[in-house]
């Protein structure tokens, strides 16, 4: 009796061990974040931490800091995320083509997501140093005027941009790449014997059929792009002026430079609800759009 | 209960860093306390009264720790105490540091600080041991020789928080070859200062007049000098003082000569930066701490390497007055269990000896007496010597606002400084605000 409850539920129990560490690992951070963003703290041995209920949540959002920083996350996910979804869906397309030397291209487009962010930002870093930097250096050779980028409050989220795109278009690619290859031979021959134009193939056949495999890259991007903060903590620190702080960067700040940890919790609550959010709206969409398709 | 919050943050924190320097290039030492060995033999025991102890001592990636390592045999072999090293990143000394400290470690025992940055903080919190009585006590150790501004620096409350190690100033780097051509004197004054840059200014081929640190928060410590130089200061009593007039013409000297004469992209420079367009030839003037000389000299690192020049910090209304600060300190951990030994530590690791022997490695320290003997100025420049004698001798005890939490204060400050470099105009209201905020930090210091 006991041996056939024990077979029958041998999956769970089997998983059990993985799923208490999981929960343990992922919601004590959590409920203990949520916590301490009650409490006003700042890791003083002399002041214990005293509740103060929502007014970290209050202070926060009157604060011009914070919805700048908030600005500035959305203004990075969004430039960056666009270029990086058309720019790997037309990287896969181009590589999945057959060429010689294709594995050796496919190699070189993997490799920036392969090194170290935090030294990939200090390389790019020099590259985009106004005076002695490669970057200036190939806008006037073309004859364009030298730019400021990472020093200009204006140009530093689009110079931000480029790194993040250089970096994590090629995984879009690899992801567009594999669902590429499971999709069915059938509707092209019929389309060419309609005579269909290759864009039209494009438009009609691949990107449609296309779509589950996008949203799935889009959606592991955006979450990633939300919570970028290596390269732009390696270059500017959320520099000049605060201009590319976002609101990981800002989290940081709150919480190891200021000590205020009950803010940066906050912070950090809001900002996890914020990406929660966001993942789920994406999850429902690829079901509403997966369901269209059907 | 508190004490278990406590104890949870400390856990809380940790798992929290152990990700954030996951990103980074984390040190893995291992951070077990070492317990303590038994006393010696009775036979040592007088002459060795701390035979067999083991104190820790963690250490930032800093010339002065590479320069005390190979002398450690020496302390051991003399005292019979052994000494464990771990040495970390700057920043993720702090971070080590106030986790380790936050949930009552008594290890390490002794550690090296900031005492501007971190001092405060760690005083308050009651986890430095104040060192006055070991001090006045201590025989030969003749504690008088160090300079005031040093001392000044390390103390908080009118208690001694640390012993200094390693001292810096403010001084003007200059350009021989550049001033001769165009027979301009060494400026004195800040006026004259202004001028020279000007004259020397010439962007149409890549040469510009001044460069400094543009960055926010690595701004404030440069242009301190500045603010002390025109008579002002951060603060004045419990007040916030950055935005009188005085301190307006200082941060609008620093702020200008930035914007108008200095390489582009300064807005994002610290002294990495700063110095590396120096050393390329790029610029006449440059102001920072003297420590970082050779970053400018090393012929390996500076295509001006033998051009450099060294002048003290030119004055405005107040005179000359550079910031003359301890840049690092020791500092005994108060829960340590090993008082005595770590106090036999410190005393040795700042007598003049060993200060001497530091000091030749190129660490500038903070003993007059060193300072003032030939072979204690070696690791320098021998026109960098009369330079640092003087600074020392005028110079200011602190180069930020004096508060605990050093890192808001400055970004506060340094918002002034940048919003003249992005060509605001309007400043009294951009000080008045920033004003505020430096005066809610000092407000919110005192109900700790």
């Amino acid at each position: 009796m006991q041996y056939s409850w024990f077979n029958r539920n041998l999956k769970w129990i089997y998983t059990l061990p993985a799923v208490i560490f999981v929960m343990l690992m992922m919601l004590f951070p959590i409920i203990y974040t949520v916590r301490i963003s009650f409490y006003e703290w700042s890791m003083s041995a002399t002041t214990p931490p005293a509740w103060v209920g929502l007014s970290n949540y209050i202070a926060l959002l009157k604060d011009e800091r914070f919805w700048h920083a908030a600005g500035s996350t959305f203004y990075f996910t969004f430039a960056a995320l666009t270029l990086e979804v058309i720019l790997g869906i037309a990287i896969a397309l181009l590589l999945s083509r057959e060429f010689r030397g294709k594995n050796l291209v496919k190699t070189v487009f993997l490799l920036p997501m392969v090194a170290t962010p935090v030294a990939m930002g200090l390389v790019w870093m020099l590259i985009y140093e106004p005076t002695i930097g490669v970057a200036n250096m190939m806008l006037k050779s073309l004859g364009l005027q030298p730019l400021l980028w990472l020093a200009s409050p204006n140009q530093v989220i689009p110079s931000l941009v480029i790194v993040d795109v250089w970096e994590w278009t090629p995984m879009i690619a690899l992801i567009i790449m594999a669902g590429l290859a499971t999709l069915p031979s059938d509707p092209y021959e019929a389309a060419d014997v309609d005579g269909a134009s290759t864009w039209r193939k494009f438009v009609s056949i691949t990107l449609p059929l296309l779509r589950p495999t996008i949203i799935v890259a889009a959606m592991l991007r955006l979450i990633d792009v939300l919570k970028t903060f290596d390269i732009i903590y390696a270059t500017t620190q959320g520099g000049p002026n605060f201009a590319s702080e976002t609101l990981n960067l800002y989290g940081y700040v709150l919480g190891f430079q200021y000590f205020k940890l009950g803010m940066a919790s906050s912070l950090l609550v809001i900002f996890f609800a914020l990406v929660m959010g966001l993942t789920l709206f994406m999850i429902w969409m690829r079901k509403r759009l997966e369901g269209a398709s059907s | 209960m508190r004490k278990s919050f406590k104890q949870w943050v400390g856990v809380g924190t940790t798992v929290v860093m152990a990700a954030t320097v996951a990103t980074g290039c984390g040190n893995t030492a291992s951070e077990t306390p070492q317990p303590s060995a038994q006393a010696g033999t009775s036979a040592t025991a007088n002459a060795k009264p701390y035979a067999g102890k083991t104190i820790s001592l963690v250490t930032a990636n800093h010339p002065w720790a590479e320069a005390i390592k190979p002398l450690l045999p020496d302390f051991e072999k003399e005292t019979g105490i052994k000494v464990n090293v771990e040495s970390f990143f700057e920043d993720q000394l702090t971070q080590k540091l106030t986790v380790q400290f936050t949930s009552g470690s008594a290890t390490p025992d002794v550690f090296m600080y900031r005492p501007l940055q971190e001092g405060k903080l760690f005083y308050k919190n009651g986890w430095v041991q104040p060192l006055d009585d070991f001090a006045q006590k201590a025989k030969d150790y003749d504690f008088s020789d160090f300079t005031k501004s040093a001392i000044g620096s390390t103390t908080v409350d009118a208690k001694l928080a640390g012993i200094p190690i390693i001292t810096e100033q403010e001084i003007l780097y200059y350009r021989k070859d550049l001033l001769q051509k165009a027979g301009i004197a060494v400026p004195k004054t800040l006026d004259e200062l202004t001028a020279a840059v000007k004259k020397l200014h010439d962007p149409k081929n890549e040469m510009y007049g001044f460069v400094a640190r543009g960055q926010r928060s690595p701004l404030v410590t440069q242009v301190s000098s500045f603010l002390y130089s025109e008579g002002a200061d951060f603060t004045t009593g419990d007040k916030a003082s950055i935005n009188t007039p005085e301190a307006l013409k200082a941060f609008t000297t620093y702020g200008t000569l930035l914007k108008d004469y200095a390489p582009p992209g300064v807005l994002n420079m610290s002294w990495p930066q700063a110095f590396a367009i120096f050393a390329q030839g790029k610029v006449a003037f440059l102001t920072d701490a003297n420590s970082l000389y050779q970053n400018a000299t090393d012929p390996t690192k500076s295509k001006i390497s033998d051009q450099v020049g060294f002048a003290v910090f030119p004055g405005g209304k107040a005179g000359s007055k550079p910031y003359s600060i301890t840049s690092w300190g020791l500092a005994m951990n108060a829960k340590s269990a090993n008082k005595e030994a770590t106090w036999a530590f410190i005393q040795w690791a700042t007598s003049k000896d060993v200060v001497l022997k530091t000091q030749q490695k190129g660490n500038p320290g903070a003993r007059i007496s060193v300072w003032d003997k030939a072979e204690g100025t070696t690791g320098f420049p021998a026109e960098l010597v009369p330079v640092i004698k003087e600074s020392a001798k005028t110079g200011v005890d602190h180069d930020r606002p004096t508060v605990i939490s050093v890192g808001e204060a400055r970004d506060a400050v340094g918002e002034i400084v940048q919003k003249i470099m992005t060509g605001e105009t309007n400043l009294q209201p951009v000080a008045d605000k920033a004003n505020q905020a430096l005066q809610t930090i000092i407000d919110k210091d005192k109900s700790r």
